[in-house]
């Protein structure tokens, strides 16, 4: 559905051209497709084939009940991320530095929102319904990512975000484009498209601060410091300590580990610091020869299990700031609701 | 569709450009058409992806189901003279 006005710009490689990849490989796998089972065929069995196959499972078909549940809390608590992730950058749009940081900033900020309900509209061919996943959110029994329980403090974070933030998130997602269930692999070729129009702004922004004054300069260093390590832990706790990997890579829902996706991450990080000029916060960072990989220090994993346990800087103020709006907002809901009755039933009257 | 206060859910699809068929590209949630329509607008067509855009409400699809795809589908498969390679042409026979 993208306009091939973009991608022509200039030919895709790295992690675009894997979305794209991801995307052509969606459909030769509908043209392979068998088939539904057939009347003798195990369904377990089938579903199986299928994942092996490379095929995509599709709401209709019959899926393992732990694969539905699997399923719906990742991808509601990616839609729950993307909601929240609103607030830290939303907190910079009144006092962007210009009106065309503050254009894209509002821009990207909408984006957000749509990725949300792209991926609610995800879960939702899973059999729950959106009102079920954002009561989930606000009663805190589902989560969101980690990271937006931290404070935007200067404008340079805003940049820190894009790059960093948004950059680990395409990481993330780019292999999710290949997801064994249908509905979460399109989800993600569209997000991961529109991602990478933030990542590159939250690039320019650091590049044009670390190439401005020094004041400048040092705000844009201090930005990477404090998001450097809340970046890394997005990845998720170590290989040993996941308690989902197994089965979802069995299921083809995760194709890398949080260690392997952590290392890409890193890797790519190390050249586009050096270009802006900003130092990586970490004094054991350097090239590992026989791994043909970086050394790096690991975020502190006790931080990230306090933040995702609802102990951050941020999270009191991010709930509450949702549980307001979504209060506050429910008589806009009703009169909506009243105002399509109403209008419903007017057109039921013959005239 | 879900419980009281909330919105019914929509399926939207997006015509590219002229001469191409509408597509389907997600569903959203919306209390009446028009907002619906102004939603999928927002959401669906921020960057030049569309010309033309339905909104469906989503209680209005009747869809096929998976189990009986085989006995739905099967008459395409058994009646190949449907296709038009199904017939013999003789040698030399031009424009045909």
């Amino acid at each position: 559905m993208y306009g091939n006005d973009f991608a022509g710009e200039d030919a895709p490689g790295g992690l675009l051209g894997e979305v794209e990849a991801a995307e052509a490989e969606l459909r030769t796998a509908a043209e392979r497709d068998r088939g539904a089972p057939g009347p003798e065929e195990d369904l377990a069995a089938y579903f199986t084939a299928v994942v092996d196959a490379d095929q995509k499972i599709e709401p209709r078909d019959w899926m393992p009940e732990a694969y539905r549940r699997t399923l719906i809390r990742q991808i509601a608590q990616h839609a729950h991320s993307e909601i929240i992730g609103m607030q830290p950058e939303g907190n910079w749009i009144s006092r962007a530095p210009s009106l065309k940081r503050k254009a894209i900033l509002l821009a990207k900020v909408q984006d957000e929102a749509g990725h949300g309900l792209y991926l609610y509209a995800a879960a939702e061919t899973l059999g729950i319904s959106r009102d079920e996943l954002v009561e989930l959110l606000l009663s805190g029994r589902q989560k969101y990512s980690s990271i937006f329980n931290y404070p935007t403090l200067t404008w340079a974070d805003v940049g820190a975000i894009g790059w960093l933030v948004d950059g680990a998130a395409i990481v993330n997602q780019v292999p999710l484009c290949r997801c064994s269930y249908g509905p979460y692999a399109r989800a993600m070729i569209r997000v991961c498209k529109e991602e990478s129009f933030h990542q590159r702004q939250g690039y320019e922004i650091l590049h044009t601060l670390a190439h401005g004054t020094s004041a400048q300069r040092a705000m844009a260093q201090d930005a990477l410091d404090r998001w450097w390590y809340p970046s890394l832990a997005m990845f998720g706790p170590p290989d040993g300590d996941s308690t989902h990997s197994a089965q979802s890579m069995a299921w083809k829902i995760k194709r890398f580990s949080n260690d392997d996706l952590r290392q890409r991450f890193v890797d790519m990080c190390v050249g586009q610091a050096e270009v802006l000029g900003l130092t990586i916060p970490d004094p054991d960072l350097r090239w590992n020869e026989q791994r043909q990989a970086y050394d790096f220090t690991q975020p502190d994993y006790a931080e990230l299990m306090r933040v995702i346990s609802g102990d951050g800087p941020c999270n009191r103020e991010r709930m509450a700031h949702r549980r307001r709006a979504h209060e506050a907002g429910a008589w806009v809901r009703e009169a909506a609701a009243a105002y399509a009755a109403k209008q419903a039933s007017k057109e039921k009257v013959p005239t | 569709m879900s419980s009281s206060g909330s919105s019914p859910l929509w399926e939207v699809f997006v015509r590219a450009r002229r001469g191409l068929a509408h597509t389907h590209v997600g569903s959203l949630h919306a209390p009446d058409a028009e907002l619906a329509l102004r939603n999928a607008r927002d959401l669906y067509t921020r960057r030049q992806e569309g010309v033309s855009i339905w909104v469906v409400p989503a209680g209005a699809i009747t869809a096929s189901s998976p189990d009986e795809k085989d006995a739905f589908f099967d008459p395409a498969a058994d009646k190949v003279y449907r296709h038009p390679t199904f017939y013999d042409v003789p040698d030399g026979v031009a424009h045909l």
